[in-house]
């Protein structure tokens, strides 16, 4: 998306995001449509080939996209309506970037370590709880999780070295 | 009557001491996940989905459309105390519901939704009971171009039922047609749209993209509120529920027409939202209070959340009959029947008649069971909405990336979420709906193989969509669906010219 400029009122006009979406769409359509061409979108000799109903899928996003991206620049002068504030966009920017290194933290250490870590860290510097209650809720919601799907449901979840040194 | 004889036989599996309390149990979660923001009825039901993995299949959609009627349940709590709407289709219940708090009439409002909503569902479920044996009985005939046909109404309504721009509406939906096409064609062998990634091979799963299009896109869009709840508090004891229950007999025509407008939108899939938008609008037209709607009328409250429900519940009959969902929670639960390995379908009432009417007896006691779940624990839930927004927002985080994990036991698909999260959050600010894209991607390999079916059928000749009165109606419908905003713009401006004309 296109956040180039940082002022304080907003980061991108709506309609600039709408036109770059659907150019980001367009070329999803036209991805679609070329992968169906090779696999043949036709009629082969035993009835519709493997790209034949995707061709059409992947023309009419390309279509449609194409409307919407001439609609938004018909407005592009006009409408100043703002997609995103700066300070919305460090709120989500605030959950966002946490919640993909926690994802990360998932694949490095298992989920149980990374959800306590992640819920007391984000309480502590996103909610200025104190250590001790943003501790407690993340070790509490952890252990929820682990008793309800390891021993339970017998449901495995990413673990880690902290699970196997405890024997799981 | 056949339909009693298998109802009773359908309450004698449902009321089985085991299968009680996973009611109460859905329901309790429901509400909770309706309460919450960014859990919702879809992907609530499909984060928890794997948990009725070791269930029987007749007592896992026993809990899993008890969490669905929770959440029905549970939106209206959000409204009507805290003006935020916990599900869309409660945002027509805000309009009136927030003012009577704000007067004091808190109890009243909730007890009247609560209400409302109960005979919005009792009224779809009967409905459901004596209209879904005719529908199934009647789709026995149906060949590939009839489902095909089916499929492409179910499509063109959300044209002409959405409120948004139609190309976009259309884009969103092919991209969800697109994300079914991925991986390996079921017929060819062949693989699609990979390009090499091994990891594409199973394609994308629609849980995934639920949970990260409606949980993390949600949290997204909450956060960037900055959020800060304050709410009223609310007591409902007897007397005020029973003071409800007196005055809301009076607005039996409103009721009516909102379940009938309920059942219809959620049978053609229109859904829960513009239900209760469409009954609202309805309702201020038609009362006699009109003019008062908005300032805290009990009325304005009854007609949103009759609807909703009706068409909350209405939405099953499609999924159950003819394998169609109605709304992305009733694809969920569809998704849920294929891994138990039941195919939605006609074929259901025949083969698996415990599980059907164990389903149906289900809905009425799951909605008794929620009346009175949601009518004593109401401060509780309205509790948990008080937890500030810095504890949740990381919770519902975890809680989702389970969910995305135990839908394969994949890590790729965690990461799936999050982007599929990012991609909700700015569909939603720009506007492109995800329930038809989350329907595509559900309906996707099934819409294609009737069509190939019928193409092969009539060795591609487009014309076996019109071969009999049948497919032919339906497929009349359709295209009037599609290009119904074109129509009823053109009527609205053949109407304007006339009475320009006649002023001038």
């Amino acid at each position: 998306m296109a956040h180039n400029e940082n002022s304080t009122q907003g980061v991108a006009r709506t309609v600039v995001v709408d036109l770059v979406v659907a150019l980001l769409i367009f070329s999803l359509g036209a991805l679609v449509a070329f992968d169906s061409v090779r696999l043949g979108a036709s009629w082969g000799s035993d009835g519709p080939q493997a790209g034949y109903f995707p061709f059409y899928i992947g023309f009419l996003i390309c279509a449609c996209s194409a409307v919407v991206a001439v609609q938004s620049l018909a407005r592009l002068r006009t409408d100043r309506r703002v997609f995103v504030s700066g300070g919305q966009f460090r709120q989500v920017l605030v959950i966002l970037l946490p919640s993909a290194v926690y994802v990360f933290g998932v694949w490095l250490i298992g989920i149980y370590v990374s959800s306590a870590l992640f819920i007391a860290l984000f309480m502590k510097f996103a909610g200025r709880y104190s250590w001790l209650r943003s501790a407690s809720v993340g070790l509490a919601v952890s252990g929820a999780a682990f008793v309800l799907f390891e021993i339970w449901f017998t449901i495995p979840l990413p673990k880690g070295p902290v699970e196997q040194l405890l024997g799981y | 009557m056949e339909e009693i004889n298998a109802l009773i036989h359908g309450f004698s599996v449902a009321l089985t001491p085991y299968n009680l309390m996973l009611m109460f149990v859905g329901i309790t979660l429901g509400v909770i996940i309706g309460v919450l923001p960014g859990l919702g009825g879809a992907n609530g039901v499909a984060i928890l989905l794997p948990l009725t993995f070791s269930m029987s299949p007749t007592s896992a959609i026993i809990m899993l459309s008890c969490i669905y009627w929770g959440a029905l349940f549970g939106g209206a709590i959000t409204s009507i105390l805290f003006n935020i709407p916990g599900e869309p289709w409660s945002v027509a219940t805000t309009f009136d519901g927030y003012p009577m708090a704000q007067q004091g009439h808190a109890g009243e409002a909730l007890t009247g939704a609560f209400t409302s909503s109960f005979v919005g569902a009792l009224v779809a479920v009967l409905m459901f009971t004596f209209l879904a044996p005719l529908v199934a009985g009647f789709a026995l005939q149906f060949g590939p171009p009839e489902f095909f046909s089916v499929y492409l109404l179910t499509f063109c309504s959300f044209v002409g039922t959405g409120k948004g721009n139609p190309f976009k509406i259309v884009a969103a939906m092919m991209l969800g047609f697109a994300m079914a096409a991925v991986g390996i064609d079921i017929v060819t062998g062949q693989l699609r749209l990979t390009f090499g990634f091994t990891e594409l091979l199973s394609g994308f799963h629609f849980l995934v993209a639920v949970i990260g299009l409606f949980g993390i896109g949600e949290i997204l869009l909450s956060m960037e509120e900055g959020l800060s709840f304050s709410g009223h508090s609310a007591r409902i004891n007897p007397k005020i529920v029973l003071q409800t229950w007196a005055k809301l007999p009076r607005y039996w025509a409103t009721s009516i027409r909102s379940c009938i407008i309920g059942c219809w939108m959620g049978i053609i899939p229109g859904g829960a939202t513009p239900a209760s938008f469409m009954s609202y609008g309805v309702a201020r037209k038609m009362s006699r209070n009109g003019d008062k709607f908005g300032t805290g009328q009990l009325e304005g409250v009854v007609a949103p959340e009759t609807a909703a429900h009706a068409a909350g519940t209405s939405a099953l009959l499609p999924m159950i009959t003819l394998g169609i969902p109605g709304s992305p929670t009733a694809a969920v639960l569809l998704g849920g029947l294929m891994i138990w390995g039941l195919q939605p379908g006609p074929l259901l009432f025949i083969e698996q008649k415990d599980f059907v009417w164990g389903l149906i007896a289900s809905m009425y006691l799951g909605n008794i069971a929620g009346l009175i779940v949601v009518l004593t624990a109401v401060p509780l839930f309205a509790a948990i909405l008080r937890v500030p927004f810095p504890i949740i927002a990381p919770v519902i985080v975890v809680i989702c990336a389970i969910g995305a994990f135990t839908v394969k036991n994949n890590m790729l698909d965690v990461w799936m979420m999050v982007v599929f999260g990012v991609v909700g959050y700015a569909f939603r600010k720009l506007d492109y709906p995800l329930a038809p894209m989350v329907l595509a991607l559900v309906l996707g390999d099934s819409a294609e193989s009737s069509f190939r079916q019928s193409m092969l059928m009539s060795q591609g000749d487009l014309r076996i969509f019109f071969q009999n009165w049948l497919v032919g109606s339906l497929t009349g419908l359709a295209i009037i669906a599609l290009f119904w905003p074109l129509i009823s713009g053109g009527i609205a401006r053949l109407r304007g010219a006339a009475t320009g004309a006649a002023r001038g």
